[in-house]
């Protein structure tokens, strides 16, 4: 279990290599990343800026991560978050699940991010062309992705 | 009481500042009581907290509702719908 909340990009390949290095116990690895997009609601950007809660979102990530693990046969998982400013096309997330078996490491790599968009303290700012900055709502159906783990 | 409180996102564009420390009044006891308290205290905090149901908060670095009481907090932070991943 690990979380990182950098400015720097990360490497899936170093990433995933850190996770099973000297492993064979290990049959199913599952990674998440999550881009910046070029257009919202139609609008272009030209950068997001990602703010968050130094302390509480480490903590936050710790606990999500700690919820997946017991719930799912995990051999490893791995978060990591970028902050500050970011391009359109640039990475901003990546979840790691690593278990013996596919369904545990699917499963718990959509568990990790439905939990992280709903608790984790990020805020999303998107400036446009004309440098107009715009913070972005919270999506109601990132709530109602939450229901679908309470019901099992 | 003294306590730490910090804003984040629109609420600290609003608020000015993005951390400050404060002593409490003695009958402000939950989370909601505080913003109510601090929407009284300036025009900047008004407009902040203006729409109280829409924000969240955190004691100690941990999510609460805004029934929470607050007594014992060393830092409470305010902030909007989270929109990060």
């Amino acid at each position: 279990m690990s979380v990182s909340v950098q400015a720097e990009d990360f490497d899936i390949t170093r990433e995933v290599a850190a996770l099973t290095s000297g492993r064979t116990d290990i049959g199913a690895i599952v990674t998440f990343t999550g881009t910046v997009r070029g257009k919202n609601e139609g609008a272009e950007l030209s950068s997001m800026t990602l703010e968050h809660y130094p302390g509480m979102t480490e903590a936050e990530l710790a606990r999500v991560e700690a919820e997946a693990h017991a719930r799912w046969p995990l051999q490893g998982t791995r978060i990591v978050h970028r902050i500050g400013t970011l391009a359109p096309g640039e990475n901003i997330v990546l979840v790691v699940t690593a278990s013996a078996h596919r369904h545990a490491a699917f499963e718990a790599a959509a568990y990790l991010m439905d939990y992280l968009k709903s608790r984790a303290p990020f805020w999303k700012k998107e400036t446009d062309a004309s440098g107009a900055g715009r913070w972005v709502d919270a999506r109601e159906s990132d709530d109602a992705a939450l229901e679908r783990w309470k019901a099992r | 009481m003294t306590v730490t409180l910090r804003y984040f996102a629109w609420l600290r564009e609003r608020v000015g500042r993005s951390e400050e420390v404060l002593d409490v009044p003695r009958g402000v006891t939950t989370v909601a009581d505080l913003i109510g308290w601090l929407q009284t205290r300036g025009p900047e905090y008004a407009s902040a907290f203006e729409r109280a149901e829409v924000i969240r908060a955190a004691i100690d670095h941990a999510h609460v509702r805004q029934e929470a009481p607050i007594a014992g907090a060393r830092e409470i932070g305010f902030f909007p719908p989270v929109t990060g991943g």
